[in-house]
């Protein structure tokens, strides 16, 4: 029987990855249900969604503790190193994004039982495109594609621009008629919290570039939301 | 012959940078190191930064003892042992003919993996040195030169009351600081240490860790290591070493620790340092 060295600190690395797409599919799921809450005004899978955000959290810091005892133990250097670096700061956006699955479930609560101020078309468009970002940003992750997470990145623009279109057309609304106000903001939020995953999707992709390379920058995007206009 | 030796240039930076001093301790040129036939080490190319701990790593057998051996002349005492090329000490070359290697271990000090104090007193360890090394100052001058070279060993606190007790009484770390301190007595430049602390206990391997620290704003040193996160503690530059296909021991990669540890170049330097092979 031959022993490999890295036996030990293989399987340690592969377990954590493991966890990481297993929190990942929570995340996604929470924003993709709380959409779909939303759209449906389903009160009952909105409290669900506040609920399960605590097992999320949960999950990042049993990742993160996953991390910290393989540096401890196995003193890993290089691209182990780099790679558990790298999932440190990943299921650190992950939670984040997290949160705004349950941000969104917290409007749609907040919202009661008035109406939608209007149909849900960009938004559903918005957590669709940020999702699949997301799906695919972890995917190569896992298995450090740089050139795929290097082209993700680009996707933002499109999320940026429908969350603008949002903007427009619910603060036409708002002026349009004050007493939108606040069923106008809720929608701005909901928008606000997708637009802010797809960000979150970005600083990913860095981690992606780091873990392979060991460069650290950011990736450009061409939207920012504090640029001045 | 005596070695004619120039002053170290002052650091032209940080000295706890990792920056480059511009300086060298040690330029080896195309050096090989033959055992009979067997050509042990190829072809070396390494520029030791002065005032730096550079620490030499690599697999079993990939020349790395050979070539801190190569820069004191050590391997002069193996019989078989034959090294070609130019190891440039401030500039001189050490195997220049008429060069007495004694002369070169003077100035290029070293401390072994097992500590080896004298079966003397702690006293004489430090003494006998600087006495066969010409010391020819008063009983007191003696006393502060073994009283300096202890607390530069970071050893005088432990032993200051028990000098005439033999350093073969002294706990393992306590050893090989003796060696340290003995090394230093003699006033080196440069101290090579092979695996110094491979047979001592975490708490004194520390301790030695700590003290090459205290030590590099004054030595240069060059260590080797089996012990990779004690490299990357400890060292400012590394330099990997492998073995090619005749088994033939070269430097793969050579640069500052926190790059070779963190980001190699070499996909073999990742696979060694990873523990892919060796």
């Amino acid at each position: 029987m031959s022993i490999s060295p890295r036996e030990t600190l293989d399987k340690s690395l592969q377990e954590t990855l493991d966890e990481l797409v297993l929190m990942s599919s929570m995340v996604e799921e929470a924003i993709k249900a709380s959409v779909e809450a939303l759209k449906r005004r389903d009160f009952d899978l909105s409290r669900q969604i506040i609920a399960g955000d605590a097992t999320i959290n949960a999950k990042h810091f049993e990742i993160e503790n996953r991390c910290i005892l393989i540096i401890a133990t196995q003193q890993p250097l290089a691209r182990d190193l780099r790679l558990l670096a790298a999932v440190l700061e990943v299921v650190t956006e992950l939670e984040r994004i997290g949160d705004y699955g349950k941000g969104i479930a917290k409007i749609n609560l907040m919202m009661g039982h008035d109406p939608l101020l209007k149909p849900l078309i960009d938004i559903p468009r918005m957590a669709e495109i940020s999702l699949s970002m997301l799906h695919r940003a972890i995917g190569a992750f896992v298995v450090g594609d740089v050139e795929v997470a290097r082209a993700i990145p680009k996707e933002d623009d499109l999320v940026d621009s429908l969350y603008n279109q949002v903007y427009r057309e619910l603060l036409t609304y708002m002026i349009a008629d004050p007493s939108t106000i606040d069923r106008g903001n809720y929608l701005l939020w909901v928008a606000h919290n997708l637009e802010r995953s797809a960000d979150r999707v970005t600083n990913i992709c860095e981690r992606t570039l780091y873990m392979v390379t060991g460069e650290m920058r950011e990736f450009d995007t061409t939207y920012d939301e504090y640029e001045e206009k | 012959m005596t070695l004619n030796i120039k002053l170290a240039a002052p650091l032209l930076s940080n000295p706890d940078g990792i920056s480059s001093n511009g300086d060298y301790a040690i330029e080896a040129r195309q050096l090989h190191v033959y055992y009979g036939d067997f050509l042990a080490v190829k072809d070396v190319e390494l520029d030791i930064e002065i005032r730096k701990i550079t620490a030499l790593i690599g697999p079993s057998g990939c020349g790395k003892s050979t070539v801190l051996r190569a820069f004191n002349r050590m391997n002069d005492l193996i019989p078989i042992a034959r090294t070609e090329g130019e190891v440039l000490f401030h500039g001189q070359n050490i195997y220049t003919p008429g060069i007495d290697p004694v002369e070169v271990r003077k100035h290029i000090g070293m401390v072994f993996q097992k500590p080896n104090p004298f079966p003397k007193s702690i006293y004489e360890n430090i003494a006998w040195g600087a006495r066969i090394n010409g010391f020819k100052g008063r009983k007191s001058d003696m006393d502060n030169l073994v009283e300096s070279a202890l607390r530069g060993a970071a050893l005088w606190d432990e032993v200051k009351d028990k000098l005439q007790q033999s350093g073969l009484s002294l706990s393992g770390g306590q050893q090989q600081r003796l060696c340290i301190a003995r090394a230093i007595a003699v006033k080196p430049d440069i101290i090579l240490m092979d695996e110094p602390a491979s047979s001592l206990d975490p708490i004194s391997t520390l301790k030695i860790e700590e003290l090459m620290r205290d030590l590099k704003s004054e030595y240069t040193i060059i260590i080797v290591t089996h012990n990779m996160q004690q490299a990357a503690r400890v060292s400012d530059f590394t330099a990997f070493f492998t073995l090619n296909e005749q088994r033939a021991g070269f430097l793969m990669e050579y640069g500052p620790t926190n790059e070779l540890f963190l980001n190699p170049k070499e996909k073999i330097t990742e696979d060694y340092i990873t523990g892919r092979f060796g």
